[in-house]
């Protein structure tokens, strides 16, 4: 009784602490709690799709950076709720597109498109810009503060994370399990590869692109090269790794110490830092493929195995 | 009375290799029918082709009525076929419970909540495995692993099994296990195709026999009919021959 109501309890209590966040923080730390949200969505949405089905996507920035440029492109001409919403759409549909058009690839193929993905979008809008549009920049005027802007994306990291809890007690979040251990096995026991496939790609992409709307008014200035940054998509995935893309809670875990080592190294080693990502990109894929919670897990359950060998052997002696 | 399932002129052309070749056949409700074949004489391949692994190039199946060739595995899933692989396949991350839930939930029924859980548990308990429901299947034996493979084609609560020498690789105490437990399946009324070498197990379970060579239809009748046959004998020996 006192179990069941404490989770939900420390939910609440965590989420209203952070709601109160902007109170007590500075400018600064404040920014950095944004970033904290928006790769918590992410990362949590990354692993919606890629953590049961194990298709590594490294096209989480063209989504992203979608989202991010139809603000730019919109915020003056439609009220802010109806630019996001189109947003929203626009990420649907290019999730559903891209969706049917690659799922059927499968291991590194999927991994190489998933990141051309993002270029081609990339280099799509840039050309449009150049010869359609003639602008290259575009300035976002939103009357939006810090704190405006950290609220809102705490709130799509809530609901992402309750929505990933609620698709696990669903169908929809048992038929990626299966289609990630066998795909025959899954197909023959009546999961329909493609849809279910395709589905979840499109919610994980759909939060993702809400996240880039909703945090692009921080930038004031856009442009391409800055909203398809490539790194967003590698940091999504470390991080997801990292605390273990295969539990709810685990993308979250793996953000926070990826933050601050992050900050950390591009204050220090601004010119190594793509090579420092890489590396710890190759060192958690290699050292903990699971992320760490099933490390630490199966860590405590190997060292209970051994202090029970020990009492039987001391038994024994 | 019209078939349950019913063949017709299924065929399956690999480049030159035409592996099966026209294969007329109907399986009557309640019927257990064996497979035979020489190695390589297109068993796994018709299996394969009945349960949508593979489109067949030609011809028609039909499950009670319903045409499933040419859908998609998991249509024809729905559509009350199960199945068995003869290189045993599990879903290594899940439970033994969870392994036999997974069709509950998506097969014909769509059950969901403590219903999977009733059927996997009672189908479990059928093969004999109730008491490793925890475990994880990696850390079966290899007869237990092929007891849950069984125990995921009947949670699907299927109108036919397809059975793919589910028998292979058993000692002999395992087989006489193995052979009881499919009678037991037998009395509850499943119609069951499969496709068997060991000739013991065959008399035991198959009333009935069809026998493909190369990819065709060489005999269809009763068992004892079917062994004497010297088309079947020279099949056989042609194979061991070879
Ligand atoms: N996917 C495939 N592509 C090309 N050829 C195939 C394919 N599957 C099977 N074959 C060929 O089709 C023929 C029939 O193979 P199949 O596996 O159906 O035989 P089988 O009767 O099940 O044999 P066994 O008793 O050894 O299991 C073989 O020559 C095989 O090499
Ligand atoms: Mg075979």
């Amino acid at each position: 009784m006192v179990q069941k109501l404490l989770k939900p309890l420390l939910i609440m209590g965590g989420g209203a602490g952070l709601a109160a966040a902007p109170v007590v923080l500075s400018e600064y730390a404040l920014g950095f709690m944004v970033s904290v949200m928006s790769y918590v969505t992410l990362a949590t949405a990354w692993a919606m799709f890629s953590g049961p089905t194990r298709y590594i996507s490294l096209a989480t920035v063209a989504f992203y950076g979608t989202g991010a440029y139809t603000v730019a492109v919109l915020s003056e001409t439609l009220p802010y709720p109806l630019v996001l919403l189109t947003a929203l759409a626009i990420g649907v549909v290019l999730a559903a597109f891209v969706g049917m058009a690659t799922l059927r690839l499968a291991g590194i193929y999927f991994v190489v498109f998933s990141f051309g993905l993002a270029e081609l979008v990339r280099q799509l809008i840039t050309w449009f810009e150049v010869n359609v549009t003639g602008t290259l920049g575009r300035y976002i005027f939103l009357p939006f503060e810090t704190q405006h802007i950290y609220w809102q994306l705490l709130a799509l990291a809530g609901f992402t994370i309750g929505l990933g809890a609620w698709i696990r007690r669903t169908r929809l979040g048992l038929a990626p399990k299966v289609i990630g251990d066998d795909e025959v096995v899954a197909a023959h026991s009546g999961i329909a590869l493609a849809r279910t496939k395709v589905m979840l790609f499109v919610v994980s992409a759909a939060l993702m692109t809400l996240a880039g709307a909703i945090q692009s008014p921080r930038w004031v200035y856009i442009e391409p090269g800055i909203v398809f940054n490539p790194t967003v998509s590698f940091l999504t995935v470390i991080m997801a790794l990292l605390g273990g893309a295969g539990r709810l809670w685990g993308p979250t875990l793996g953000v926070i110490p990826l933050m601050v080592l992050f900050e950390w190294l591009s204050a220090n080693f601004p010119d190594h830092f793509s090579i420092l990502l890489g590396a710890l990109f190759i060192l958690i894929v290699f050292l903990l493929p699971n992320g760490v919670l099933s490390a630490l897990e199966g860590w405590m359950k190997s060292a209970k195995g051994q202090s029970n060998g020990k009492t039987i052997e001391e038994a024994q002696t | 009375m019209s078939a349950l399932l019913s063949l017709s002129n299924v065929t399956k052309r690999f480049g030159g290799l035409l592996a099966v070749n026209s294969m007329t056949f109907d399986l009557q409700e309640g019927e257990v029918v064996g497979l035979l074949g020489p190695n390589g004489s297109g068993k796994t391949t018709l299996i394969n082709l009945i349960s949508g692994a593979l489109p067949p190039t030609a011809g028609s199946v039909h499950v009670a009525g319903k045409e499933i060739a040419g859908l998609r595995a998991d249509q024809i899933a729905r559509s009350g076929i199960a199945r068995t692989f003869q290189l045993v396949r599990i879903l290594p991350s899940m439970t033994v419970l969870e392994n036999v839930q997974v069709p509950a939930a998506f097969g014909a029924k769509s059950h969901w909540g403590g219903e999977i859980d009733r059927i996997a548990r009672t189908c479990l308990e059928q093969v004999g495995i109730a008491h490793l429901a925890r475990a994880m299947p990696g850390d079966l034996t290899y007869i237990d692993q092929k007891r849950l493979e069984l125990a995921r084609a009947l949670a699907a609560e299927p109108k036919v099994l397809l059975l793919d020498e589910w028998l292979a690789g058993l000692n002999p105490t395992e087989l006489q296990d193995g052979i009881a437990l499919i009678r037991k399946l037998q009395s509850t009324g499943i119609t069951i195709l499969l496709v068997e070498h060991i000739m013991e197990a065959v008399r035991a379970l198959c009333p009935r026999c069809v026998v493909m060579n190369a990819g065709a239809l060489i005999a269809d009748g009763t068992t004892e009919e079917v062994l004497a046959d010297p088309n079947v004998i020279a099949a056989y020996l042609g194979d061991s021959h070879a």
